[in-house]
């Protein structure tokens, strides 16, 4: 713990340097992560997106060390410049909750079915501070459920979680994640599972976690809207790596590589009419046995010969901070998706051959 | 009821003030589905009732996709079920070009039902592990005696029109991706041509990039083949961008109708609001620059909902703006579904259009 001071003066809390994670498998290797990283500063607010299976709730277990036995992880994991990676169950369990907090894309199986879940909060609270009078944790308890917006606390204190909503629970678990004061929030497809006006509320709610704890976040999502409005900083992964990173504005407005732009491309968007979406083609690759070259390439309308043997390095593209590891990302400046990729619908021919047969019979033959 | 041999065929006169032209197809008048609720135990009684679907109303037209969107529990997968006779309606009407379903016995609707399909959310539960992808979409054609000599080309030709390469019938559906199984479902539910397809939730299980490529098909689908939509989701951008009119579900009722544009962009129910406020932008400015407005709670129980409005719980006009006397009428009455001088037909007593985009 006596390096604890470096990372204060380099103000990271959290950095994350070539973090890769293999799972053996009776098919072969599985390389969920492959040189992932990141640095979050105080307060910094992370996002990382992408499509299941590119390997971002993978990223985050690992940090957290919650990855089972069988597992791989090479790398570098730093809490406040300590080396997380290697280190001992118990030590890890000092760290969890006081230091890094995770929240769960599911409520119902991250909260124990047989325990109320102030007894939940109270144990958290307690492990952290075994001082602590079963009393005070629990008046600490109802002072958290009310932080989260939970109504009457005071009552709800002794509910279990069955007799909870999905975004209660949720709710629930985010007083869990900051009752010990983190530094940093790991918060996993935390609405994934809740009906959107309930999102709203457990945005809210985190947000009030956020501002609460002075935490930085990092947030896990497939839903880009959520990235857009809760995230400074933005990781897009693709395939077990990162593949464009920079600021919230670099990412939506200048994206420099051809899968971020075919995300956006994909997005119906609420707040304006386009005529087509683009999507992307294809589906992303096994990770088992990945082929070399770009994991995009066989579904990049811009794919050229190069992109087949050689897997683009992460590099700046525009400004300093914004990274793109595409071997043309430099082309991609100023253009948009519909220019990338192309508006594929229903085949065409096919379609109008379809249109040309009529029906079989008629139906008014049969009603009688 | 006195000549069960023959259908009434007259079509409803639409309803005042829904939006929408041409010819209806679908009309659906004060629909209901109550689900029992059974006690526990060796005899099981009835004790309550879950009001899934309460009166709901709407037209379906030539050409059109309506939009049903409401959250979990707000009756519209139910209301497309009992639609299609799935589930059997408790009260209500639906006709089909002027035939009525609802009192048609199953021999007399099984010649509708190849006008009227439906492709389900799930793509990894609705196609049958056993058999392979030709067979899945050769089984509609079977069972309506049309497979015969031109059924394998039949096929092969639906299975190019989704966008799958034909020679790959011979697969099994858990061969293909999530994207490519939706499209396997697509080319089923279009094997007998029908006139009105329900589309039930079926981009919800994809990602986005896959999403995008299931809508372009849909959106090419229906402007070639002329077909009707009923296109239910819980997502509001997905509405947006599929839709022409979009008609909002919450607890059973519909609190809102009215043409996608003018819905998303002055909702007048305090609902409809709430949820399109909700929806997070992927446009970091204007996102930041946005404000919510935050529904309270949960959505109540089906099996003993609000009296009056059933929104009135969660309601932040309820809560914050409307005086105590105002509020008599959101407890005691239940908003009818109609114009209130804003265009369009919304099932609020205090209903107001708020920009909100």
């Amino acid at each position: 713990m006596t390096v604890i001071g470096k990372g204060e003066e380099s103000g990271a809390v959290l950095e994350v340097e070539d973090l890769s994670v293999e799972f053996p498998t009776e098919d072969g290797i599985v390389r969920a992560v492959r040189g992932v990283g990141y640095r979050l500063d105080r307060g910094d607010s992370l996002g990382i997106v992408g499509e299941s299976g590119s390997g971002k709730s993978v990223t985050a277990l690992a940090v957290m060390g919650l990855l089972p036995a069988t597992a791989r992880v090479r790398g570098s994991v730093r809490f406040e410049g300590t080396e997380l990676l290697g280190l001992s169950d118990a030590r890890l369990s000092d760290l969890r909750g006081s230091g890094i907090a995770m929240i769960f894309q599911d409520p119902m199986t991250s909260l124990n079915p047989v325990y109320s879940v102030g007894y939940q909060i109270a144990e958290t609270l307690r492990r952290h501070n075994p001082g602590l009078k079963s009393r005070q944790a629990r008046e600490r308890a109802v002072d958290l459920l009310g932080t989260v917006g939970i109504p009457s606390p005071e009552r709800r204190v002794d509910s279990y979680p069955h007799e909870l909503s999905g975004g209660m629970r949720q709710r629930v678990v985010i007083a869990i994640a900051m009752a010990n004061d983190p530094d940093v929030i790991i918060a996993d497809e935390p609405t994934t599972a809740l009906d959107v006006t309930v999102q709203a509320q457990i945005l809210d709610a985190l947000e009030t976690a956020r501002a609460e704890t002075g935490a930085a976040l990092v947030l896990i999502t497939h839903d880009l809207g959520v990235v857009a409005g809760h995230c400074d900083r933005v990781g897009v992964m693709y395939a077990g790596r990162m593949v464009e990173t920079g600021s919230v504005e670099d990412i939506f407005y200048t994206p420099r590589m051809p899968y971020t732009l075919g995300l956006l491309g994909s997005l119906p968007r609420l707040d304006r009419e386009e005529e087509r979406l683009t999507p992307i083609t294809g589906s992303p690759p096994s990770l088992l046995n990945l082929p070399p070259g770009c994991p995009f390439a066989p579904r990049c309308p811009m794919r050229r010969d190069v992109c087949d043997n050689t897997e683009p390095a992460l590099r700046k593209a525009g400004h300093e901070l914004h990274l793109s590891a595409c071997h043309f990302a430099d082309e991609l400046a100023g253009t948009g998706a519909a220019e990338v990729f192309d508006a594929i619908g229903a085949d065409s021919e096919a379609l109008a051959r379809f249109a040309d047969t009529t029906a079989p019979t008629n139906a008014e033959e049969d009603t009688v | 009821m006195s000549a069960p041999a023959r259908a009434t065929a007259t079509p409803l006169p639409p309803l005042p003030g829904h939006g929408g032209t041409g010819e209806p197809v679908l009309q659906v008048r004060d629909l209901v589905k109550h689900f029992p609720v059974m006690s526990r135990g060796v005899v099981r009684r009835r004790v309550g009732e879950v009001h899934a679907v309460c009166g709901v109303s709407f037209d379906l037209f030539e050409n059109e996709t309506l939009g049903l969107v409401g959250e979990s529990g707000s009756g519209k997968t139910t209301t497309a079920r009992t639609i299609l006779g799935l589930e059997s309606a408790t009260s209500g009407q639906v006709r089909y070009r002027g035939t009525e379903l609802t009192a048609l016995s199953r021999r007399r609707m099984r010649p509708l039902r190849r006008e009227l399909q439906i492709v389900f959310q799930d793509p990894y539960a609705s196609l049958d592990p056993r058999i392979t992808v030709h067979e899945i979409v050769a089984e509609p054609l079977r069972i309506h005696g049309r497979y015969g000599d031109g059924g394998g080309k039949e096929v092969r030709e639906l299975l190019r029109l989704v966008g799958l390469n034909p020679e790959h019938g011979n697969r099994y559906a858990h061969e293909f991706s999530g994207g490519q199984r939706q499209r396997i479902g697509i080319a089923r539910a279009l094997a007998l041509r029908p006139r009105v397809v329900v589309l039930d939730e079926p981009v919800s299980a994809l990602d986005v990039s896959i999403q995008a490529g299931v809508l372009n098909l849909l959106m090419d689908l229906q402007n070639e083949l002329g077909l009707s939509f009923l296109f239910v989701a819980h997502d509001l951008s997905v509405m947006r961008h599929v839709a022409g009119r979009v008609a909002v579900m919450y607890l059973g009722r519909l609190v809102e109708i009215a043409p996608a544009r003018r819905l998303f962009a002055a909702p007048a129910h305090p609902y409809t609001q709430a949820l399109v406020s909700a929806i997070p932008l992927p446009d970091p400015r204007k996102e930041r620059a946005r404000k919510r407005i935050l529904v309270q709670g949960d959505v109540p129980s089906p099996v003993r909902p609000p009296s009056g409005c059933r929104f009135r719980t969660r309601c932040p006009k309820f809560a914050n703006q409307l005086t105590e006397s105002e509020r008599t009428a959101c407890v005691e009455e239940v908003p009818a579904l109609v114009d209130r001088g804003g265009g369009n037909p919304v099932a609020c007593h205090y209903a107001e259009n708020v920009e909100l985009l």
